[in-house]
């Protein structure tokens, strides 16, 4: 049984702060096929087209047949421990920092054998559930779970060194005046959070929920306009050390392409606002997070962005919109690789259409902002990096991977 | 239809011989290069057999730390002119297969003198890096799993040969106790210390079960020798050794679920036949130790017991050089060190100083024939090569 987590103890401030120190992400272009299926939560190997053999570690020739069609397909999890070790001695500075570190032979039911890392509950002769999962430096990683959920599971020491669970951590909700914020508000604190920061512009301006707020038990507000630089320096000079989790929920959804709008006003807003604001947001907030990507229970660990699904292919009903997501998901993607240096995961949501009021002419399915933030914490919890959140964005993921041109035309044809 | 099994017996390696084995003393940490350690060894080996540098026509080079080099770059840098030329990065199967390789060409005329080295440095960072990008398979699935490198792997190969085969912690020791006691004859082992068995017992648990005495010792050195016809060693005044019989083996029994057996349980029967003599015949053997249970599997597997009686076999048998089964007799790599691919011939080079007289350390009696077996290469999960060689003095 896993030993629940316990809060942080007070900080010594004259102790020396954990050092993010990283494994080599280098990997075979192969195995990458193993870090797009982690990235999005799946389990994949390599399943031989001609002779359906599994085969781990990936490779370039099926090791059965020497076909060279070898696709990552999802496979059953299942397995079995057939024997484990305790790491005393690691040669690495990150495993040197977390030893002992426990390993295992596993026999998948589909074949293949695996070293993987092993969670607390399990060991030789379990019945195993393997999880793909993404290491601090990004890199796929095998780690066997039970295979029947045990108490606590999630609080496993190394199981969360995969994860960025918000137990205990700290968060900063950027923008809580909106439905999604403060639903993300909720979703934190149920999940454990110690502390939710969350961003006011203006707060002399009124807005929806301000009292509920204000009244709840370790939410605390904070003046951020991420269209303001001095605001978000201001901000972060006051938290910035204490902010774990970090989940940008900025949103500037406007009907219209670019023809029928006059001017570029609106347009330039949602890229200051989403792009820029997203910039400010990683100079200001970013250099401490990194440093602090090893510092104990309540290290700093995610950056969460969280976007509209269109920003993957432009929706011309909201074309200037859609073209405002896909530059902040391009700055999501430098991020991404400035932040890895200190072990934190920047997590990008691509959401369909919300049932709020800048949707108000979109079609249903749309995804309630309850249901948005349930998947921000499940994200987290399962330490996944791309999350494809309702039916619309789902669909979007498949007909993309499809036939991206395609989807353009079609998208186009709405 | 297998066309394997059908092979037809294998030619004997007539008038073919071993000679001038060269040790060059290890260093726990060298400043030198893979390439300096090489040149001592090639410079002792002409020394002792009386040539220069051009007249060796055919050189074998195993070393994993050679950087940008391979064997061809390596005669510019050591003036060698070879006309048959080979590159062996097999680890710790290189001696023999260096060995059997030469010992073709040097029989059908491809070559007259080869000799075969094998060096690696041990700079202060050179093992980790070793290990970090030792193959695709240790960079994409092991190395990033506790980076506990070959320990790890041992680990879980051991405590699954502890569970088939009720081995205990204390059979493994005897292999190891052993072999410190001859070690402590052989002035060049870094590790000379008396080892207890309680001592070994009682060392720090390094990844379970594997504890600090069960692992070696990464370090520098190199180790050489020469093969040649009969004659031409008799002429050079070199005591050599006759080759009876190898075997060389490449991902044997892929489907067992952790290594329990190596590919000489494949071939041993091959050796045997082919060598016209039999495990009650030999005088010593040299496994490959970079952990006991490889060892242990050695002995099983080429024939002196029966799968899963090693741990009866060594507490039933005096493994040091005086006793009824001499055994890694210059105290092998667990005692020695493993430089690198030099362990890779570590065992040969001794079983040849044994066959011909010529022990740096304690002299097993009368020895006439020997077994050396090599392993190597923990590509993912398991050990890959494996070799063995039956050697008689000549």
């Amino acid at each position: 049984m896993s030993v629940p987590v316990s809060p942080p103890p007070r900080r010594n401030p004259v102790a020396r702060t954990g050092m993010p120190a990283l494994l080599s992400a280098q990997r075979s272009r192969a195995t990458h096929g193993l870090t797009a299926a982690a990235a999005q939560g799946l389990f994949c190997l390599q399943v031989c087209s001609d002779c359906g053999t599994r085969q781990y570690p990936p490779r370039e020739a099926c090791s059965h047949c020497l076909s060279a069609k070898l696709p990552f397909r999802d496979v059953d999890r299942a397995g079995v421990v057939v024997v484990d070790t305790t790491i005393r001695i690691a040669g690495e500075i990150y495993f040197r920092e977390r030893t002992p570190w426990r390993i295992g032979t596993v026999q998948l039911d589909c074949g293949p054998i695996v070293i993987a890392h092993l969670h607390g509950d399990v060991s030789q002769g379990s019945r195993i559930r393997m999880e793909l999962l993404t290491d601090k430096a990004g890199a796929p990683a095998m780690f066997a779970m039970p295979a029947v959920n045990t108490p606590a599971m999630q609080d496993d020491r190394q199981y969360r060194e995969f994860t960025c669970d918000p137990k205990f951590r700290r968060v900063l909700v950027t923008d809580g005046r909106t439905e999604i914020g403060q639903a993300l508000v909720r979703a934190l604190s149920d999940a454990g959070a110690r502390k939710v920061f969350v961003g006011i512009a203006n707060p002399w301006k009124p807005f929806a929920g301000k009292q509920s707020l204000a009244r709840a038990e370790n939410v605390e507000c904070v003046q951020l306009d991420v269209t303001d630089t001095a605001s978000v320096v201001e901000c972060a000079a006051q938290i910035g050390a204490r902010v774990d989790i970090l989940v940008n929920t900025t949103e500037h959804i406007r009907l219209g392409g670019l023809m029928d709008q006059t001017g570029i006003g609106i347009a330039r807003e949602a890229l200051e606002l989403r792009s820029l604001g997203l910039m400010r947001l990683a100079q200001s907030f970013g250099p401490i997070m990194r440093a602090r990507g090893a510092d104990g229970v309540d290290s700093a660990c995610a950056f969460v962005n969280l976007l509209a699904a269109h920003a993957l292919m432009n929706w011309p009903s909201y074309g200037a919109s859609s073209a405002a997501e896909a530059a902040a998901l391009s700055m999501s993607q430098c991020l991404r690789s400035e932040l890895r240096h200190g072990g934190i995961r920047v997590v990008n949501m691509f959401v369909g259409p919300l049932e709020t009021e800048w949707y108000q002419n979109a079609p249903p399915p749309k995804v309630s902002p309850a249901t948005l933030a349930r998947a921000v914490v499940q994200a987290l919890c399962s330490g996944q990096e791309d999350c494809f959140v309702g039916e619309v964005a789902r669909d979007l993921r498949a007909r993309l991977a499809a036939n991206p041109k395609a989807l353009e035309r079609e998208l186009g044809a709405a | 239809m297998s066309f394997a099994a059908k092979a037809s017996k294998r030619l004997a390696y007539d008038n073919v011989v071993a000679c001038a084995p060269i040790s060059i003393a290890y260093e726990r940490y060298s400043i030198e290069s893979a390439h300096w350690w090489i040149g001592r060894a090639l410079h002792a080996l002409i020394t002792k057999a009386g040539l220069a540098p051009l007249d060796l026509d055919g050189l074998s080079v195993s070393s994993f730390t050679l950087g940008l080099d391979t064997a061809v770059g390596l005669t510019q840098h050591l003036g060698v002119s070879p006309r048959w030329l080979d590159h062996v990065p097999m680890g710790g199967a290189s001696g023999i297969i260096a060995l059997r390789r030469a010992a073709r060409a040097v029989q059908c005329g491809d070559a007259e003198l080869v000799a075969c080295v094998a060096g690696d440095t041990n700079q202060v960072d050179t093992f980790r890096k070793t290990l970090q990008g030792f193959s695709r398979f240790a960079q994409d699935a092991v190395y990033p799993y506790g980076a506990g490198g070959p320990n790890a792997s041992f680990a879980l190969i051991t405590q699954h040969y502890m569970d088939r085969y009720q081995a205990t912690r204390a059979d493994f020791g005897r292999i190891c106790v052993a072999q410190r006691d001859n070690a402590m004859q052989f002035g060049q082992a870094l590790l000379r210390k008396p080892l207890t068995l309680q001592a070994y017992l009682d060392a720090r648990a390094v990844a379970d079960p594997i504890h600090l005495f069960d692992c070696v010792m990464p370090c520098a050195g190199a180790e050489a020798f020469l093969v040649c016809r009969e004659q031409t060693a008799c002429a050079l005044g070199l005591p050599s050794v006759r080759l009876l019989a190898t075997i060389e083996r490449h991902n044997a029994f892929a489907d067992d679920p952790v290594q329990y057996r190596g590919g000489w349980a494949k071939d041993a029967d091959e050796l045997w036949a082919m060598s016209g003599v039999t495990p009650g015949d030999i005088d010593l053997l040299e496994t490959y130790d970079d952990y006991p249970v490889i060892s242990m599997m050695q002995f099983e597997d080429l024939g002196f017991c029966q799968k899963g009686e090693a741990p009866a076999f060594v507490r039933a048998h005096d493994l040091t050089v005086a006793g009824d089964f001499p055994h890694n007799t210059s105290g092998g790599q667990l005692s020695v060190g493993q430089a690198g691919a030099a362990g890779g011939y570590l065992g040969l080079v001794e079983a040849m100083r044994q066959l011909t007289g010529q022990a740096i350390g304690a002299q097993v009696h009368n020895a006439k024939t020997a077994v050396v077996s090599g392993f190597g290469m923990i590509n993912y999960d398991r050990g890959l090569a494996s070799a063995a060689a039956v050697l008689a003095a000549v």
